[in-house]
């Protein structure tokens, strides 16, 4: 015990004599807290748009308006000629070509249907989705108008109308959703990289080597260097809580101890990974680029960015062996659905059970190594 | 019993590729200063992390004050004192913190063994606030003793200490192990440097993982049979070659300023005739005469005639 407790003094004292290391430690993370979510946006707003109307008559005017009052839309130029704003997608200047053809109005009145051409730049594809699913509801209700009140003669309107609320995020707010999950991805860096590179510290400049000939036993010395940055994982955590409520106003629907209890089984197994690492690592070149690698994975197939059930089977499984995808899970779950330990259990096995396995696995091989 | 026994040691790199030490036995006495001499890759520092559990042998036994270096490998960690090569203490932390954190480790205090460290730590108490990382070569390897010394060790590895420090603190650490001696610690040094040779009880002198020869220097250096000259003159480089080539001459080499070399005939006639020959030669300030022997002339020696 009074072992332990003199490595644990140690560990802190070279942690907290390291100025740069609690930067990184504290400081970019509630940085990338702040900074990140802004980016991480669905909602796409200044889709260019040009128009080819070569009808200019009332309809396709109030059309053109309507369109750009929507707030998504900037309409860039407004021609007849179709050659001419093809050109502008081709320069990559416009996102969405629409053409109103000729006799538009005529037609509509007389035949009492029309077609006009959309055509979406998939160089980004998201914005190609989202733009033209936003033209196409701005037109749906435009035609919507017009037939209740001109080709109806102001009679009821046909068809269904559709109502819909976003439950637990009733404004659609993406930090909402957003935050949380960027949380995680923090302190999983902070957690599994800090913990792999300290300990291959040791073994690189050589300061094992006068460790494992004095009577410290390897679980003191694991545990001297896993505590610490347990943590400090739990204050980066608490610290981005804290920063998530003051600056997106997200205040946990669901208990705050479930969280803690999820996020304290969750370090052990992020901590296990950054340790089993840093026992396949002579150096710390080599343990960053083992981390990089895994991180990377981690992160972007973890529901983060992008719903699971949409990636391919294979994907799918990957991402459910990622204890990233879990603890995003829960935090959504607990932060904005108010979820309880009976919807979060099998989450919390999950964990629980690669915690076990990663860290049993790099026990056994930091014994073999050394 | 003897404080260090090492016996038929073998030990391979790389499967087996690499040969660091073969069939080594060696033997130090309690309270002895022994030094491994040998040159680097002579398979000193496997010996030693042999010996401090580190690494495990191939075949072989090996054992520290009677403890097998496998078996009770904790009873050893416990009573030995070890100083790598590389400085390997906390850069980050104190002289003091370094010394305290190594002093509960070994759950003892700084205080219940300071009549042990007194003499080195007084040198570098002054910079007791100061980071190890911070310190000079010299205060490092006096802080690296201090730390190994702490826990009163019966047995210390020092894993050539000398290397890399001015002449200098070198001396002075020789004399600090001298004035160890007093206490009666086991000590095993190694070095490169075969100068430092003579400050041990007893030496190996050691190449390619095997040992050349064993005892202590002063037999060694009396053990060199036949006479050994020294030469010099205003033209060093020719003089070398022209005794290489010289069918009289059984071996010569540079040694600082001087040449050593041995003939075939110890006689003073023969002598006289190669100086004769090499004045001949155009030598100017030629200097030929007898020599005493050292440990590096012995070393020598024996590697030619491996």
């Amino acid at each position: 015990m009074k072992t332990l407790r003199i490595i644990l003094k140690k560990e802190f004292r070279q942690i907290f004599r390291n100025s740069l290391l609690l930067k990184v430690i504290f400081v970019a993370p509630l940085l990338q807290l702040i900074v990140l979510p802004w980016a991480a946006n669905y909602e796409i707003k200044n889709i260019s748009l040009v128009v080819v109307d070569t009808d200019r008559s009332g309809f396709s005017r109030e059309l053109v308006s309507k369109i750009s009052a929507s707030g998504y839309f900037v309409v860039k130029e407004n021609t007849s000629s179709y050659e001419q704003a093809m050109a502008f997608v081709e320069r990559d200047e416009a996102d969405i070509l629409l053409q109103i053809p000729t006799g538009f109005e005529k037609k509509m009145v007389r035949e009492s249907h029309q077609k006009l051409l959309m055509v979406a730049n998939a160089i980004n594809g998201t914005k190609a989705i989202v733009g033209s699913a936003y033209l196409g509801s701005v037109i749906r209700d435009y035609n919507g108008k017009l037939r209740t009140e001109w080709l109806n003669g102001g009679g009821p309107a046909g068809g269904i109308e559709i109502t819909s609320s976003n439950w637990f995020n009733p404004a659609m707010n993406y930090q909402v959703f957003m935050v949380p999950g960027i949380l995680v991805m923090l302190v999983t860096m902070v957690g599994g990289m800090m913990s792999a590179l300290n300990i291959v510290k040791e073994k690189e400049i050589g300061t094992i080597e006068q460790i494992n000939v004095t009577p410290i036993r390897k679980y003191q010395f694991i545990l001297g260097k896993l505590i610490p940055f347990w943590i400090i994982g739990m204050l980066v955590f608490s610290i981005g809580l804290l920063i998530s409520r003051i600056l997106y106003g997200i205040i946990p629907e669901g208990n705050l101890l479930l969280l803690y209890a999820f996020l304290a089984v969750y370090l052990i197994a992020v901590l296990g990974f950054g340790l089993l690492v840093s026992t396949y690592s002579e150096t710390q070149q080599q343990a960053i680029s083992i981390i990089f690698f895994f991180l990377m994975v981690f992160n972007l197939m973890s529901g983060l960015f992008t719903p699971i059930e949409s990636m391919p089977e294979w994907a799918q499984w990957i991402a459910r062996i990622n204890p990233l995808t879990y603890f995003i899970d829960v935090m959504r779950m607990v932060v904005l659905k108010g979820s309880g330990l009976r919807d979060v259990w099998s989450h919390l096995a999950v964990i629980g059970g690669m915690a076990v396995f990663v860290n049993f696995w790099a026990v056994l091989n930091y014994r073999k190594t050394s | 019993m003897s404080a260090v026994e090492l016996e038929h040691i073998v030990k391979t790199y790389q499967d087996g590729g690499v040969t660091a030490v073969k069939d080594f036995s060696l033997k130090v006495n309690e309270g002895e200063l022994f030094g491994l001499i040998g040159p680097d890759g002579a398979g000193k520092t496997t010996i030693f992390r042999i010996l401090t559990t580190l690494i495990l042998a191939d075949s072989g036994r090996a054992s520290v004050n009677g403890y097998d270096v496998v078996e009770d490998y904790n009873e050893i960690r416990k009573r030995v004192g070890y100083m790598p090569g590389r400085f390997s203490l906390y850069q980050d932390l104190t002289v003091a913190e370094n010394l305290h954190f190594f002093a509960t480790v070994f759950k003892t205090t700084i205080e219940e063994n300071y009549d042990m460290i007194r003499d080195i730590y007084e040198q570098i108490e002054p910079f007791k606030d100061r980071r190890a990382g911070k310190l000079s070569g010299g205060m490092k390897q006096k802080l690296a003793l201090c730390c190994a010394l702490i826990h009163k060790p019966e047995v210390l590895f020092l894993d050539e200490p000398t290397t890399g420090v001015d002449a200098v603190s070198r001396k002075e650490f020789w004399q600090m192990l001298d004035q160890l001696k007093k206490h009666g610690i086991t000590m095993l040094v190694s070095t490169p440097y075969m100068d430092e040779a003579v400050r041990c009880d007893r030496i190996a002198l050691m190449q390619q993982g095997s040992i050349l020869a064993m005892d202590s220097p002063e037999q060694l250096v009396r053990s060199f049979s036949g006479k050994l000259y020294q030469a010099k003159s205003e033209q060093k480089h020719r003089l070398l070659k022209d005794l290489r080539k010289h069918p009289q001459v059984v071996d010569t080499y540079s040694f600082g300023e001087y040449l050593h070399l041995r003939t075939s005939n110890d006689s003073k006639e023969v002598l006289e005739a190669l100086k004769q020959e090499l004045l001949v030669q155009g030598h100017e300030q030629l200097v030929m005469e007898e020599c005493a022997p050292t440990i590096e002339d012995c070393f020598i020696r024996l590697l030619n005639q491996e």
